[in-house]
């Protein structure tokens, strides 16, 4: 097996988790930087469409790292898929697939399910909930939190923040709640 | 240092480093099928582990490097004190967190995995990308009579 059949596998949580968690210190060390992705969206509102609001009038510049460090993500999201990708469907929970397929969901060929996000679907009532409602929903929540999953889950609980383990038990319960209650109703749409 | 040497924006090359980071982090995303609709359903509907390990070891792992940053009073590369900037509670965390949690379970994202679905190839996710801007704009625009 050469390096890249190795790099190819999906990787196990006890390899991925540790690599995440080391974001933290390597971010501090080379620039001083607090972990955190989602304060980018902020600084494109700031940049692109400040209108006046005072939540978008700083100096979004000395921010810019953040869209660097995005940039790169994007850069790393090409890497994994294209040159160490997994040729194997992704394996989930046995129940999971069977509830998927009575909504008609069953290609798991690719990392984000083609049966769900594709251009047709956005003009589709299901899709257009997911993407563009969900997506939404991201944005508004995450900024409303004062962070994201990477700024309270990581960062936060890494240097004892309690406001954001209430914010992580809150996006636990939110998620929750969609994907058990609400979920199953966007999808039978 | 003089005062206007500290105003001064860094050249755009200075920031390399943070796009190396990014990287990095996007292909483990991808690796580690995080950005994976899938598997934010498993770990929502509890059928599997793999996000709670992957969570759990990540705060671990940010933790420690905490605790040994503050007990060795380690710098930054240019020797500066690395500074932690304490969150202050409001109401916010709440209901911002339980907001953002029903999204996360629709798009099967958080707005890192955003930009690594988009890179994978799946350029629809663009269209997400610019709604959570959008949502992130409209809470700017009504954040003074939202509660917090």
């Amino acid at each position: 097996m050469n390096i890249i059949e190795f790099l190819s596998q999906p990787w196990p949580w006890y390899v991925a988790g540790p690599l995440i968690g080391l974001t933290v210190p390597i971010l501090l060390i080379i620039g001083n930087k607090s972990f955190g992705i989602s304060s980018n969206l902020r600084h494109i509102c700031a940049a692109c469409i400040p209108a006046k609001i005072p939540f978008f009038q700083y100096d979004w510049k000395k921010e810019a790292w953040n869209l660097f460090f995005v940039a790169g993500i994007i850069i790393g999201g090409f890497i994994g898929a294209n040159f160490l990708s997994n040729p194997e469907s992704i394996e989930v929970n046995q129940k999971l697939a069977e509830d998927l397929s009575a909504y008609g969901i069953t290609n798991y060929q690719n990392i984000v399910p083609e049966d769900l996000f594709n251009w047709n679907a956005l003009f589709s009532q299901r899709g257009f909930l997911l993407m563009v409602v969900g997506g939404f929903l991201v944005g508004f929540g995450t900024r409303y939190a004062g962070g994201c999953t990477s700024g309270h889950a990581i960062m936060g609980l890494s240097t004892l923040q309690w406001p954001s383990l209430i914010a992580t038990i809150c996006f636990m319960i939110g998620g929750f709640i969609m994907a058990n209650l609400i979920l199953p109703l966007i999808l039978s749409l | 240092m003089t005062h206007q040497e500290i105003n001064k924006p860094a050249p755009w090359w200075h920031y390399l480093k943070y796009v190396i980071v990014g990287i990095a982090f996007g292909i483990v995303f991808v690796k580690a099928e995080i950005i994976s609709w899938f598997r934010i359903q498993e770990m929502f509907r509890l059928e599997s582990f793999h996000m709670y390990g992957i969570i759990g070891s990540a705060v671990a792992t940010g933790l420690i490097s905490v605790l040994l940053i503050k007990k060795f009073n380690i710098k930054t590369l240019s020797g500066e004190e690395i500074k932690f900037h304490p969150k202050t509670f409001n109401k916010g965390q709440i209901y911002g967190g339980l907001l953002f949690g029903l999204g996360w379970a629709m798009t099967g994202a958080c707005p890192g995995p955003l930009f690594a679905q988009i890179g994978t190839g799946a350029t629809v996710i663009t269209i997400s990308l610019l709604s959570a801007i959008a949502g992130t704009w409209v809470y700017g625009y009504f954040r003074e009579k939202l509660p917090h």
